[in-house]
């Protein structure tokens, strides 16, 4: 069964409503095909640009929806439960407009932010590098100002739509101080020359999106792209990340729910001993944790997306949703191909996909250990 | 300068379970989800895409009751400009000529029509002659079963398309036109369009505000009746070919004996 939501406005529900049409009629066919050829939606992004569902959470002025992170993130729920890669997808490129929309100046929004959550571009976020994952403040890629320009040298890794992206938010290291002091935030062109993409990584899952590395070779970014003031980059980052982890637990409870829906179908329909699957105690308990696992998962990133909305603090309930989320995607689609026996280990059918894409976002945006840092954090500062 | 009205049912989603109430044999709408008839996002957007060449208005048109209004909101946002509903509990049950005549007072609420762009027939009643019982009514043209349309200055030309074979006609507005599935593949709403919907304007008539007599619409003044409904009994299992190294030719036979090979 579809998720059961509660949303504030009939416009919600009429977004809503059109997220599941896109989603099932647009989407969820193409799905398998695209992960196992390992393409690239880029079609399907800009079809989500077009119903204006890629700048929903900024400001109305600059072309936004103007939406609570609240209804914002059941969108996304809902194309990340047809098909995870574009979910994750449509996240990254949120996240990647953040810097712009909450640290760029008049001028700069002005100029770049209407494009950005027009529909027509996709974005890219360029924080890790290889030896600076979770320990971000590590990075080396360096920018030296030479005239109205930055030079910028250096590798970035992991980065969703690489190569595929027309502008990367990126961060890079401005002078030699050591740590967070010395970085800053530049809004990259994607056509930038000294800017190109290494050979996609070769992955598990969300096999659909493309991840590369960045390289940079002498790229000179004009000092009008440094969004912040120097230094600030560290911190336009993690704060870009706060925001960026809800999208990814939402991604997750999608991706779980996708896992129950097809779980639930088929121990309907297979038959053993003379009855339906679904009538075992052994697995009708199993699929009520599945189930208890995704709703709370999806009570938990709207509580923390209802204080964001509020203007409260809502690092640590991100934090939560993220760990939660994606630990609960983890078990949820494992144990979807339990219930689908041999099947569901299986290329037939989703669930061991599923199963193969829950495991990333236990890594990314934070790995599940960073988060229980984070949390552990304001516990120990409250 | 085209006036387009879009005559928009809401119907019970084809991909729920829809029945027929049990006291009365008229449609059991609790059952199922209610949606806009996807035959009527076709005529939405002949409509839009009329409009769009040229210069006009496009009013949505939805007989059906309160929560008729999403599928007038879906067409709003889709990008139509404003609509009317006609909503009464009077109309329960009523039947084609009742609902032709209920659409035709509707329409003497617009200020002035070209053209009025109906689906060929509704999925759920399936009776497919309002646009022609409705087109004898306001003494008009009608051109059914358009595959496309071309409005020029007060002309309109349709590709009418049935079973016997594309027929050519052309009448002077205003004209009735239904629409079947080949007409277009219709738009999505945006984001913007939802939001924009919820300020665009909707008349809510009772069939007084029309000057229709209630006692003449309804269940109780139709000229027919569901004496009984049954459903479909579901589909039979099949014949099973138990395959001992002869499976083959066994599927093979069961296919001529169909006449399918």
């Amino acid at each position: 069964m579809p998720a059961e939501r509660l949303l504030p406005t009939t416009e919600a529900e009429d977004l809503l409503a059109l997220t599941r049409e896109l989603a099932r009629d647009e989407l969820a066919p193409l799905a398998a095909e695209y992960e196992q050829a390992e393409r690239f939606p880029r079609e399907q992004f800009r079809l989500l640009g077009a119903s204006g569902l890629l700048g929903l959470p900024y400001a109305e002025r600059w072309g936004g929806g103007e939406l609570s992170y609240e209804v914002y993130l059941q969108v996304l729920e809902e194309i990340a439960s047809a098909w995870m890669s574009v979910g994750v997808g449509l996240s990254v490129h949120t996240m990647s407009c953040f810097a712009l929309a909450h640290y760029g100046t008049e001028q700069q929004r002005e100029r770049w932010l209407p494009a950005m959550l027009g529909g027509d571009l996709l974005g890219a976020y360029a924080l890790s590098e290889t030896h600076a994952g979770s320990d971000a403040a590590a990075l080396s890629t360096r920018a030296r100002l030479d005239g109205d320009a930055y030079v910028v040298t250096g590798t970035k890794a992991w980065i969703t739509h690489g190569g595929q992206a027309d502008f990367y938010t990126t961060m890079v290291r401005t002078s030699d101080q050591p740590g967070g002091q010395g970085i800053s935030c530049l809004l990259v062109d994607g056509s930038t020359p000294g800017l190109s993409a290494a050979l996609p990584e070769r992955k598990m899952g969300l096999t659909g999106s493309t991840t590369s590395q960045l390289l940079f070779d002498g790229a000179r970014v004009e000092t009008g792209r440094l969004l912040g003031d120097e230094g600030d980059g560290l911190k336009i980052a993690l704060a870009s990340l706060s925001s960026g982890r809800l999208g990814i637990a939402a991604c997750s409870v999608g991706l779980a729910q996708a896992a129950l829906d097809e779980a639930v179908a088929y121990a309907k329909g297979r038959t053993q001993f003379g009855r339906p699957i679904i009538e075992f105690q052994g697995l009708e308990f199993l699929l009520a944790d599945m189930a208890a696992a995704v709703e709370s998962s999806r009570a938990t990133y709207l509580e923390a997306a209802r204080r964001r909305d509020r203007g409260l603090p809502f690092q640590r309930q991100a934090s939560i949703a993220k760990l939660i989320a994606t630990d609960a995607a983890m078990k949820v689609t494992t144990d979807a191909v339990q219930v689908l026996g041999g099947a569901g280990y299986t290329r037939d059918f989703p669930v061991e996909r599923y199963m193969r894409e829950a495991k990333v976002p236990q890594i990314f945006e934070g790995t599940n250990q960073i988060q229980r840092m984070v949390i552990a954090r304001e516990l120990r500062n409250a | 300068m085209t006036n387009i009205v879009v005559l928009v049912k809401q119907v019970p989603d084809t991909y729920s379970e829809r029945k027929l109430s049990d006291s009365d044999h008229t449609l059991d709408r609790e059952s199922a989800d209610a949606v806009i008839d996807e035959i009527n996002e076709r005529s939405v957007e002949e409509a839009l895409k009329i409009k769009e060449a040229g210069e006009g208005e496009v009013t949505v048109l939805s007989v059906g009751p309160d929560r008729a209004t999403d599928a007038i909101r879906k067409a709003l946002s889709m990008g139509a400009d404003k609509a009317i509903h006609v909503s009464d509990e009077s109309l329960h049950g009523s039947d084609m000529v009742a609902t032709a005549k209920v659409i035709a007072a509707a329409l003497g609420k617009v200020d002035s029509y070209d053209l009025v762009i109906a689906g060929n027939e509704a999925s759920d009643g399936r009776g497919g002659a309002i646009p022609a019982m409705l087109a004898e009514l306001l003494g008009v043209p009608q051109l059914t079963h358009a595959r496309q349309v071309t409005v020029e200055g007060t002309s309109i030309k349709v590709d009418r398309e049935t079973e016997d074979g594309i027929t050519h006609v052309e009448a002077s507005l205003p004209a009735v036109v239904s629409v079947t599935e080949k007409i277009n593949e219709p738009r999505y709403p945006s984001f913007k369009g939802i939001m924009a919907a919820k300020k665009k304007p909707v008349e809510t008539l009772t069939v007084a505000d029309l000057g229709v007599d209630a006692g003449e619409v309804g269940l109780g003044s139709a000229w027919s009746t569901v004496l009984e409904a049954s459903p479909k009994p579901p589909r039979t299992a099949g014949q099973r070919v138990e395959d001992e190294g002869d499976g083959g030719s066994k599927v093979a036979e069961y296919l001529v004996g169909q006449k399918l090979i």
